[in-house]
C-alpha cells in the first residue's frame, strides 16, 4: 500500500484510506461544494425566517406573541416524522440490499428525527404554558409524539452499543423496520384513548391563517426541510468516515502483528 | 411446523417446572407490585378499586418482562442458542414455540393477579367474557413483542437494561387497550371495551406474524 498521510495535505487531497474494503468509494470529508451552499442557504433562510417571524409578521389577536412558536413549531414537528418515515425506509433497505450506505441513512435520520422531535416537545410545552396554563396536557398529540421520542432513543440506546458493526447493523434495521409500525399503533391507541372519553383538547385556534403569516408558515417548512438535508448529509458523512476509520485501525493493527512476527 | 413448535415450548416449561423460577420468584414479585401500589396509594380512599385496571396492567407488564427476559436467559449459557439454531427447527417454529412458552407463564401471572386484586383491592369483576378475552388477546401481544425484543436483546451485555427500554413503549398501545377494556368491562359497558379488544387483537397478530418472518436473522446474532 502506498498511502503516506501528509500532515500539511488538505483532507480532499489525502489518499483514500482503507484501501480494498467494500466502503472504498464515499466522501472523505463532511462538506462539500454543494453542501456548503445548502448550508449557506439554509443559514440565510434561518436569519429570513427569524426576521420573519419576530418582527415581520404581527403578533395574533386570539393568541398574541405566542402564534409566533407557530413558525418553528409544527415545522420541526414534520421534519421529525420525516426522519422517522427515512429511518425505517433506510432499515427496510439494508435489510433488502445489505449495503452499508441505507444501514448509514437510517442511523443518520433516526438521529436527527430524534433531536426534531426533542425541539417539537419543548417548543410545544412552552406554547402550552401560557395558553394551556400547564406545560403538558394528556392530549393524543402530545402523547404520541412523547412516545415517538422514547421509541427513537431505543433505536439509538441501540445503535450506540459497541460491538461488530455488521451484527448491529442488523439488529438495529430490525428495531427500525418496527418503527413507523409501533408509532402508528401507538398513534392510533393513543387518539381513541383520548378521543372515546373526552372531547380532543387541541385543535389550532385561529384556523384562518392567510397573507405573510401563511406564508412565514410555509417557508420555516422549506427552511426546516432543507436544515434536515444538510444536517442528514453531514451525519451520514460523518458516520462513513467513522467506520472508515475504524476499518482502517483495524488494518493498520493487523499490518503491525504481522510485521512484529516477520522473522528477521 | 406446530408440532416443531409445541415441542421448543414443551422444552421451556419443563425447565420453568423443574427451575420454578417462576412460581418461587416471579409470582410473588406480582403479589409484592400489588402490594407496593397499595403503600403508594392510600388503600382507605378507595383509589386501588378505581385503579384496578390500570395497575393490574402495569404488574402484569412487569412481570411479563421479566418472563421474557427469563425465556432468554435460559439459553444464554452452554451454547443452547448455538444448539438451537443446529436443531434444523425453522426460526418461525422457535419463535411461536418459545412465545407459546411465555404466553402460559404470562396466563399465569394473570390469573394469579386477578386473584390478587380481588382479594387485595376488594375489585369485583364483571362483564367476563370480555374479561376473559381481553386477558387472552393482551397476553398474545405481550408474549409475541416481549419474544421478539427479547431475542434481539439477548445477545447483548446490557440486555437487562436496554430490553425495558425498547420493548415497554412498544407494549403501550397493549397497556392503553387492555386497561380500558377492563375499565369496559368494570363499568358494564362492553360495547366500548371491544372495541379495544379489537385492538389488541391486531397488535398481537402483528407482532405474531412479524416474531415469525424476523426471528431467523435475529437468532443468528444472539
Amino acid at each position: 500500500m502506498t498511502t503516506e498521510l501528509h500532515a500539511d495535505s488538505i483532507p480532499d487531497d489525502r489518499p483514500r484510506p482503507g484501501e480494498g474494503t467494500p466502503i472504498d468509494s464515499g466522501p472523505h470529508s463532511t462538506g462539500s461544494p454543494a453542501t456548503r451552499a445548502l448550508g449557506i442557504a439554509v443559514l440565510a433562510g434561518f436569519a429570513m425566517l427569524a426576521y420573519l417571524g419576530l418582527a415581520g409578521t404581527p403578533e395574533d389577536q386570539v393568541q398574541g406573541e405566542l402564534v409566533r412558536l407557530l413558525y418553528v413549531h409544527p415545522q420541526s414537528a414534520t421534519v421529525a416524522y420525516l426522519g422517522c418515515f427515512f429511518a425505517t425506509t433506510g432499515s427496510v433497505m439494508y435489510l433488502w440490499k445489505r449495503s452499508v450506505w441505507w444501514d448509514l441513512v437510517a442511523h443518520a435520520t433516526a438521529e436527527i428525527g430524534a433531536v426534531f422531535t426533542a425541539f417539537a416537545l419543548i417548543t410545544g410545552m412552552l406554547w402550552g404554558r401560557p395558553s394551556w396554563g400547564t406545560y403538558w396536557v394528556w392530549d393524543a398529540r402530545l402523547t404520541s409524539t412523547a412516545m415517538l421520542m422514547l421509541l427513537l432513543l431505543g433505536y439509538l440506546a441501540l445503535r450506540k452499543l459497541p460491538g461488530d458493526p455488521d451484527v448491529r447493523a442488523r439488529q438495529s434495521a430490525i428495531v427500525g423496520l418496527l418503527l413507523v409500525p409501533n408509532v402508528i399503533l401507538v398513534r392510533q391507541s393513543v387518539t381513541w384513548w383520548r378521543t372515546l372519553h373526552q372531547a380532543p383538547t387541541l385543535s389550532l385556534p385561529g384556523a384562518q391563517i392567510e397573507g405573510l403569516l401563511l406564508f412565514t408558515m410555509m417557508f420555516g417548512f422549506a427552511v426546516f426541510s432543507g436544515l434536515f438535508l444538510w444536517l442528514t448529509i453531514h451525519r451520514f458523512r460523518v458516520a462513513w468516515l467513522a467506520r472508515q476509520v475504524d476499518e482502517l485501525a483495524v488494518d493498520e493493527a493487523i499490518t503491525a502483528r504481522i510485521a512484529e512476527g516477520t522473522p528477521r | 411446523m406446530f408440532r416443531d413448535a409445541t415441542l421448543v415450548a414443551s422444552k421451556d416449561l419443563r425447565i420453568e417446572w423443574r427451575s420454578r423460577v417462576g412460581i418461587n420468584q416471579i409470582a410473588p414479585f406480582a403479589v409484592l407490585i400489588l402490594v407496593l401500589f397499595a403503600f403508594a396509594l392510600d388503600p382507605d380512599k378507595g383509589l386501588l378499586t378505581k385503579a384496578t385496571p390500570g395497575l393490574y396492567w402495569v404488574a402484569v407488564l412487569l412481570c411479563g418482562l421479566l418472563a421474557v427476559q427469563r425465556s432468554f436467559a435460559v439459553e444464554a449459557s452452554d451454547g443452547a442458542t448455538d444448539a438451537l439454531r443446529l436443531s434444523g427447527i425453522e426460526p418461525s417454529a422457535l419463535f411461536l414455540g418459545k412465545a407459546a412458552a411465555v404466553l402460559l407463564q404470562i396466563l399465569v401471572l394473570d390469573v394469579v393477579l386477578l386473584v390478587g386484586v380481588t382479594i387485595l383491592y376488594g375489585t369485583t369483576f364483571t362483564g367476563w367474557v370480555l374479561v376473559v378475552g381481553t386477558v387472552v388477546s393482551a397476553s398474545v401481544g405481550i408474549a409475541a413483542a416481549g419474544t421478539l425484543y427479547g431475542v434481539l436483546a439477548a445477545g447483548l451485555r446490557v440486555r437487562e437494561t436496554l430490553l425495558p427500554l425498547l420493548l415497554l413503549p412498544v407494549l403501550a398501545p397493549v397497556l392503553i387497550g387492555s386497561t380500558r377494556a377492563f375499565e369496559a368491562a368494570l363499568a358494564g359497558t362492553t360495547s366500548e371495551g371491544w372495541l379495544w379488544f379489537g385492538l389488541l387483537s391486531v397488535f398481537a397478530l402483528i407482532y405474531v406474524a412479524a416474531g415469525a418472518a424476523l426471528f431467523g436473522p435475529l437468532l443468528e446474532e444472539a
